[in-house]
This record gives structure tokens, sequence and C-alpha cells, in this order.
């Protein structure tokens, strides 16, 4: 059974802990038809704060390590030419593998922890933002980078203080998606031994009982919600010029 | 003219002489030159104007002086240096550049974008700013949009913020590409005029190319006409160019319509006006009509005029009937003409006021006297207008 081997993947992570840490069964855990049991929500509360903050560290960190590589991969490919298809490709076919297949493959080359889960999800993120960047940098106009070559930047110049700067709303459009898509993969750095919201999603006894699967995975939208409204407003900041334009 | 002649490479005013010599450039592997063997002598402060048809490779010819384009053989000199020894870069920021696409910056403000050479030379920033303050003011923009963007400009107003970026760091020499192309007739008039006003100020060194041959005509010191496959045809004056086209092709290219063209040459000042017999209020009407009768008068019509000789309007049959001359004519002024517009002008004003003759002033608004139709057809039929030169273009340089 395939969820037989996924839990079993997961580990003892999860393993049977609601029977462990709560002594009396609650009312409602006794009935499957309870989608929600608010009286469980508030006992155990405290025990979705470790696996939150160890699910943003894998984001911010497996999103800060795709974008450097991402970035520099795009700055590459943006003075040779020809460097252009074959990047596109690598990164696309990292992208189009599945995510779990990805942690589980990882796992007898780099082991189980962290960095497996760190591995995998900067993988995912590197198409998207790879490919902003390529997107940003050839919508500058033409004509911006005519006349600053004419006045006398060099390449380098123009590259940051011309390109880079106009290139600024698809790069960060880039990191927003990749954030927001990796925090929901995160969820399954479990498989990898990583910790993170998955710890309280992927247990058998949640079957049967999916109040934690709703909290974590509300936690999980939450975190989602406020990193885009954070690199939205960092935008919004960067990119001054592009709010006169309505008025 | 022979280029031994030429001791004046670098003048005082900050501009450079520009020598092409057999300037030649091939694209790629490219066998037919897209300019070939350019040899052209541009005297420092002088407006010299690039036009031809499209593709002959007028940018091309822009482009080598800053080394957007390599040569692929010849020179190019610069107030007697050549550009080849020159690293681009810092070449091209002693260099003024505007383009057809106007270019500006989009995530900088009008005073940034005005600011970008200065910056890129490492200027201290109060100079910077009084620098940039100063070309707002020269390009005649409110000093408020200094602080907005690009996008909130007009096009206009975006192409002259272009010629002040490319002024910003006093350029020896400034190019120049269709710089006026993409803007609508009317801006584009009004652009022309005011870049020739601040042209008499400055005074800069400057390659302006253009495919309208009326807008080199307008702006050009002088002209090099070029043909397909970057040859020039003809470099002269624009007065030389239209009375004396040295191939056929230059003729083609400047049109049938030459004579026509050459009245844009021409100001008002430049040709004999008729006179009017004078006629001032409560001047008896009989002295009015002696003067009318005298065989010299070249318009039939007394034109009124104030005290002052400024003049009111057309005095009829009917007011001449009456025993001394009215306060107010019977046919209104029509067009009033300057004595410093220029003749094509005048002409478009006599054509759209529907007159037959109009009045010109002087600088006072005095009557200087009257110009026709008649006048100027007179002029277009006259062997004069073919051979003739007249200077009345000379603009105050330096
Ligand atoms: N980067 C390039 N690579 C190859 N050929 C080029 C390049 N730029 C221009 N050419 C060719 O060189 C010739 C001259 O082009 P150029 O742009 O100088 O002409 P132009 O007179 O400025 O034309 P237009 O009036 O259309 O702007 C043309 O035949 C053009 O196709
Ligand atoms: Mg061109």
């Amino acid at each position: 059974m395939a969820s037989g081997v996924l839990f079993a993947a997961a580990g003892e992570v999860g393993k049977g802990f609601i029977h462990e840490r709560t002594s009396e069964t609650l009312p409602c855990q006794a009935k499957p038809s309870h989608l929600f049991c608010w009286d469980w929500a508030r006992q155990n509360i405290d025990r979705f704060g470790t696996p939150a903050l160890q699910q943003f560290e894998l984001v911010a960190i497996s999103v800060a390590v795709g974008f450097a590589v991402a970035f520099a991969l795009a700055l590459l490919a943006h003075r040779r030419r020809w460097l252009r298809p074959p990047l596109l490709a690598g990164t696309g076919v990292l992208y189009a593998i599945p995510s779990i297949a990805f942690f589980l493959l990882l796992l007898p080359i780099t082991g189980r922890g962290r960095e497996t889960a760190i591995i995998a999800l900067s993988a995912y993120t590197l198409q998207i933002i790879y490919r902003n960047v390529t997107v940003g940098l050839s919508n500058v106009p033409a004509s911006a980078k005519d006349a600053a070559r004419g006045m006398g930047m060099t390449e380098r110049q123009i590259l940051w203080r011309v390109e880079l700067p106009l290139a600024t709303p698809e790069i960060v459009g880039g990191l927003r998606i990749a954030t927001v898509s990796t925090v929901a993969i995160a969820t399954l750095a479990v498989f990898a031994h990583a910790g993170g919201l998955g710890t309280q999603i992927f247990t058998e006894a949640n079957l049967h009982f999916p109040t934690s699967i709703l909290i974590a995975g509300g936690i999980a939208m939450l975190m989602a919600l406020s990193f885009d409204a954070i690199l939205l407003t960092v935008q919004r900041f960067a990119t001054p010029w592009r709010r006169v334009r309505a008025s | 003219m022979p280029s031994e002649e030429v001791t004046d490479e670098r003048s005082n005013s900050g501009a450079s002489a520009v020598r092409y010599e057999g300037a030649t450039k091939r694209y790629g592997d490219s066998s037919v030159a897209a300019v070939d063997a350019l040899t052209l002598e541009i005297p420092a402060g002088e407006i010299c104007v690039l036009v031809g048809p499209s593709g002959c490779g007028k940018t091309t010819a822009m482009r080598m002086v800053n080394r957007t384009v390599e040569m692929s053989e010849g020179d190019i000199l610069i107030g007697g240096e050549s550009v080849r020894d020159r690293d681009a870069a810092r070449l091209r920021r002693e260099i003024g550049y505007v383009i057809q696409q106007i270019g500006l910056f989009p995530h900088r403000t009008i005073a940034q974008n005005i600011a970008a050479v200065p910056q890129l030379l490492g200027w201290k920033k109060e100079r910077t700013e009084a620098r940039t303050a100063e070309l707002i003011e020269l390009i005649g923009l409110d000093p408020e949009l200094g602080g907005r963007y690009p996008a909130q400009l007009s096009g206009g107003q975006q192409q002259r913020v272009g010629v002040a970026r490319a002024l910003a760091a006093d350029p020896l020499v400034m190019l120049m590409d269709e710089p006026f192309g993409a803007i609508d007739p009317i801006n584009r008039e009004r652009l022309q005029n005011e870049f020739l006003r601040l042209q008499a100020e400055i005074g800069k060194t400057v390659l302006f190319v253009t495919h309208d041959i009326d807008e080199a005509i307008k702006m050009g010191d002088r002209i090099a006409v070029m043909r397909e496959g970057g040859k020039v045809a003809q470099y002269a004056t624009p007065a030389e160019i239209l009375m004396d086209p040295a191939d056929e092709f230059v003729e083609d290219f400047v049109g049938a319509d030459r004579a026509l063209k050459r009245l844009a040459l021409m100001r008002v000042a430049d040709i004999d006006l008729w006179k009017a017999p004078l006629a001032y209020v409560g001047q008896p009407t009989a002295e009015v009509r002696a003067k009318l009768a005298s065989p010299d008068v070249e318009v039939p019509y007394p034109l009124l005029v104030d005290s002052e000789r400024r003049p009111l309007g057309w005095l009829s049959e009917r007011d001449l009937r009456a025993d001394v001359v009215p306060s107010r004519p019977d046919s209104p002024l029509g067009p009033l003409l300057d004595r410093d517009d220029v003749m094509r002008d005048a002409l478009a004003d006599l054509l759209q006021g529907e007159a037959q003759y109009a009045a010109v002033a002087d600088h006072q608004g005095r009557i200087a006297g009257v110009l026709s139709v008649e006048i100027i057809s007179e002029f277009l039929g006259s062997p004069e207008a073919k051979t003739e030169e007249h200077g009345a273009v000379e603009r105050p340089h330096g």
C-alpha cells in the first residue's frame, strides 16, 4: 500500500503521538465525522511551534540558496547566449521530478536530514527564479541599454544600474512564486527526516483524525501568505517608478 | 575644404572638430560596406546633418564616432585625436548621445537621468545638482518635473530631457540620431527651433542624422547627402545643395520643389518688400487718395497705422469716401508678419489667411513693408532664386 510506504518513510516522528500525549480521549476524538476538534487544538497547539520554525528555516534557506544559484546562472546566460537552452532544460528537468521521489532519491546519496531537504527544495526554486530573472533582463527596453552604452557605461554598470533595477519586478515576482510553492513542498521534508510541518500531517493517526492536518495546513498557508506579503512590500518599495504610472 | 586649413581643431567654446578619414564599416563577413571610405570634415561648433534614404548608412556613420559601432577600416579624429586610441567608455562620456527612442531610464527621475554622465564621471554631488538644475532650466522644463519619472512626461518633454542628458557633462561633440523623428509635427517644429536657439548659445559640434530633407535644410550648417552603400553624394551648405545639386541623385532627393524649399532658408527681411500707402486716423482722405494715385505705389489699398506707425487695418473704397480717415478700418489687418519670420512660414501664413498680401512689422511692431504672394512667386521664378547665395539662415554661434 502506497500510504503504508510513505508513513514508514516518514518514520517515527509522529507515530502514535496523539495517544501518548493525551491521557484521556477527548469526546470529539471518538467521532471520526468530526472534521475539527477545538478541544484537542487548544490542548495541543504548542506541538506545532518547533515544526513551524523548522518549516520557516527550510523555506528561507532553500529559497536563499536557490536564488543565489539561479541568479548566478541567469547572469551567466545573459552574457553567454549559448548557455541559455541547456540551462533552461537543466532547471526544467529538476522542476519536473516529482517532489517525494526527489526526497527519496536523494536519501541514499546525502543521507537523512536538513541538507537533503534543502538541496531538493532549492533545486525546485531554480527553474522559476532562473526563468524570471532571464525574462526580466530581456524585457529591459533596448533603447535604455543603447542610451546607457552610448553615454559611456561599461557592461557591468549597464547590468547593475540599468538592467537589474528594471528587471526587479520580474525577479521579485519569481521569488514570490518560488517561496509560496516552497512552503507547500517543504511539508514533504519530513520524508527526508528534516522536520517541518509535515511531521504533523503525515501520521497514521491523522487518517482518522484530521484536526492536526488542518492546523498544520493552516500554519503553512499563513506562512506562505506572510512571505508573499513581505516580498510584495519589498517590491513596491524597490520600484517606486511603477507606482507613479497610474497617477 | 583641404584639411590643412583647419587649425581651429578645438574651439574655446568646448567643441571639437570631427574628421572622418576613410572610415569604413562592414558588418560581419558582409562584402558590401554599410559605410564606404567616408571622408568628411566637420568644423567645430557646426551642425552637420547626415541625410539620405533608409538603410544608406547614416546611423552606422554616426555611431562609429562614439564606437558603439566599431570601424572596419579608416579613422575618425575628434579634435585631432583618433577615437581608436581611446577607451570606448571614456570616449563616450565626452560625447553627447541622443536617439530617436530617447532611451530615458524609466527607473530614474528626470534629474537622475540628466545626472547620469556626471555620475559616471564621479562629479561631486553639489556640482551635479547645480548642473542638473541649470539644464532643466535651459530646456525650459518646470523645475518641479525634476523629481518625476519619465513615464509622467509627454514625448516632447522626454526628448528635451534626452537632449539635456546628452549635454550634461558639456560634451565636445553631440551625436543625434533622428532625435525628433518620433515626435508629432507641431512639437517637432518646436523642438527644432528650441535646439537651434540652444545651439546658438552652446555652439557644439553636432552630427545630426535624419531622413527628412526639410529637417536637414532647417537644422544643418552643412549637409552630407548620403546614398546607398554609405557614400557621400554631396557635402555642402543647405543653400548650395538646393541651388546646385551635385548629381541626379541629390536633385531627386532634394525634390522638385527645391526652389520652394529655399524659402526655408530665407527670412522676410531678406527680400525687397512693397511699400504701402500709409493713412493715419483723422487725416483728410484727400491726402490718402493723392498717395494712392502716385505711380510708385505697389499696394492698391492704404494701410491704416496708429501714431507709432503700428498697422491697424486696411482702408476700403468706402472708408475713403468719408472726409477724414476713420479710426476703425473697414477690413481687418489679416496676417501680420515679422521681419524675422522664415519666408516659408510667412507664405504659409499668407495662404492660410487667404490674403494676397500682409503687413510686415519690425521688432517694435512698426510697419516695415508689405509682403505679397506676388513677391514670393516672382522670387521663385527669378534666376536669383537659383543662383544667388542668400546668407539668410546664418545663426549666431558661440
Ligand atoms: N548590426 C548590424 N548588423 C548587420 N547589418 C547592419 C547592422 N546595422 C545596420 N546594418 C546594415 O547596414 C546598412 C546601413 O544601416 P544604417 O542603420 O546605418 O542605415 P540608416 O541610414 O541609419 O537607415 P535608417 O534611415 O533606416 O535608420 C543597412 O543595410 C543595414 O541593414
Ligand atoms: Mg538609422
